[in-house]
């Protein structure tokens, strides 16, 4: 199973997250998100980045708590929050964003 | 929640050797979903999971060393580490990495996670439990 | 308050039997299971180590191991009590917690 990205494929596993996490680019991030439906906006960046650069710093996806803790610091509480999450990400935040940010399933998700 | 218990994970194991490290760990992150109380306790060769300066790009195992910085996010922010292990092995404090956790109920304070303490203290620490992992 | 430990590897593999009573608070139990059931020996290098902790602690062996390894009961300390697997459930209903050494 693969996606296509301008003509070379990247691997993926059964549920749609990349098999080589080397393998990410933004244009990939654009590819999975058409698969899960979402049209990418600033907003669903600025959770996509904040997700690649805690996995950079700590080897693992946040806790939806703290990716939301987060998004509240940087965005504002109107943005810090499960609803305006799920508007963004309407099959769950950590699961549709992690796959999107080229990252590994999240850790305790089933 | 009103029934919180007191969970212990128990590590005693080199990190790279056996699976053991990144199972405990692994649980760990799992758990803290559950919200308990929870502690983590390093002892015998469980020490050398926190040293600093792993690089595993030679072994083709993942580093999942950062992750003990990461605790703190998941309120996981209790790391007993016995001084005897460390000394036995020749290490010291300094030897560690440092693992710090934001304090919610004193204005977001960084502190430390890590808590030296003698092999008697962990003893303690031990009998203190309602639940024991070992790993 | 007390625990119940278990033990599973042998004293002369692993430091964990050495480690484990090092950690017991007085009144605790310890079962020694599988390849643990060595640091029981009566005539071994461990055999002083563990009769002395055996005064502040209630030492058990899993009896169907030490059977299976052919370790008669005049070569295991006297300290030491066999159990059967009843017994150990009992062991683990009777105190409060219980932590493995592996």
């Amino acid at each position: 199973m693969a996606y296509e990205v301008n003509g070379s494929t990247v691997e993926h596993d059964e549920e749609g997250y990349i098999t080589n996490l080397a393998d990410w680019t933004k244009e990939l991030a654009d590819v999975i998100a058409e698969t899960e439906e979402i049209d990418m906006n600033e907003e669903h960046w600025a959770v996509v980045n904040f997700l690649r650069e805690y996995y950079d710093e700590y080897q693992i996806a946040p806790a939806v708590r703290v990716l939301i803790k987060a998004i509240k610091k940087e965005m504002g509480p109107e943005k810090g929050n499960n609803k305006y999450m799920y508007e963004l990400f309407p099959y769950g935040p950590a699961k549709q964003a992690c796959k999107i940010a080229g990252l590994p399933k999240p850790t305790g998700c089933v | 929640m009103s029934d919180v218990k007191k969970f212990l994970y128990v590590n005693r194991k080199a990190p790279y050797g056996t699976i053991y490290a990144l199972e405990s760990l692994e649980v760990v992150l799992i758990g803290a979903a559950f919200e308990q109380d929870v502690s983590l306790a390093f002892l015998d060769d469980g020490v050398f999971q926190l040293t600093k300066g792993q690089n595993t790009d030679g072994i083709g195992i993942k580093n999942f060393s950062p992750t003990f910085r990461a605790l703190g996010d998941f309120e996981v922010t209790k790391l007993y580490v016995e001084k005897d292990s460390l000394e036995e092995r020749g290490l010291s404090p300094d030897d560690l990495q440092e693992i710090m956790y934001e304090d919610e109920d004193d204005d977001w304070e960084e502190k430390p996670s890590i808590r030296l303490v003698s092999r008697a203290e962990m003893a303690d620490v031990m009998a203190d439990q309602d639940v024991v992992l070992s790993f | 308050m007390s625990t119940l430990h278990t033990v599973n590897k042998s004293p002369f593999a692993t430091q964990t039997l050495m480690s484990c009573l090092n950690h017991c608070k007085d009144g605790d139990a310890v079962l020694m299971i599988e390849d643990g059931v060595y640091g029981a020996l009566a005539n071994s290098g461990m055999a002083d180590f563990v009769r002395a902790k055996s005064a502040s602690l209630a030492i058990y062996v899993m009896s169907p191991d030490t059977a299976a390894r052919g370790l008669a009961e005049d070569k295991l300390l006297g300290e030491v009590s066999g159990v059967d697997y009843a017994g150990f459930v009992d062991l683990v209903a009777k105190h409060d917690r219980t932590q493995s050494w592996l």
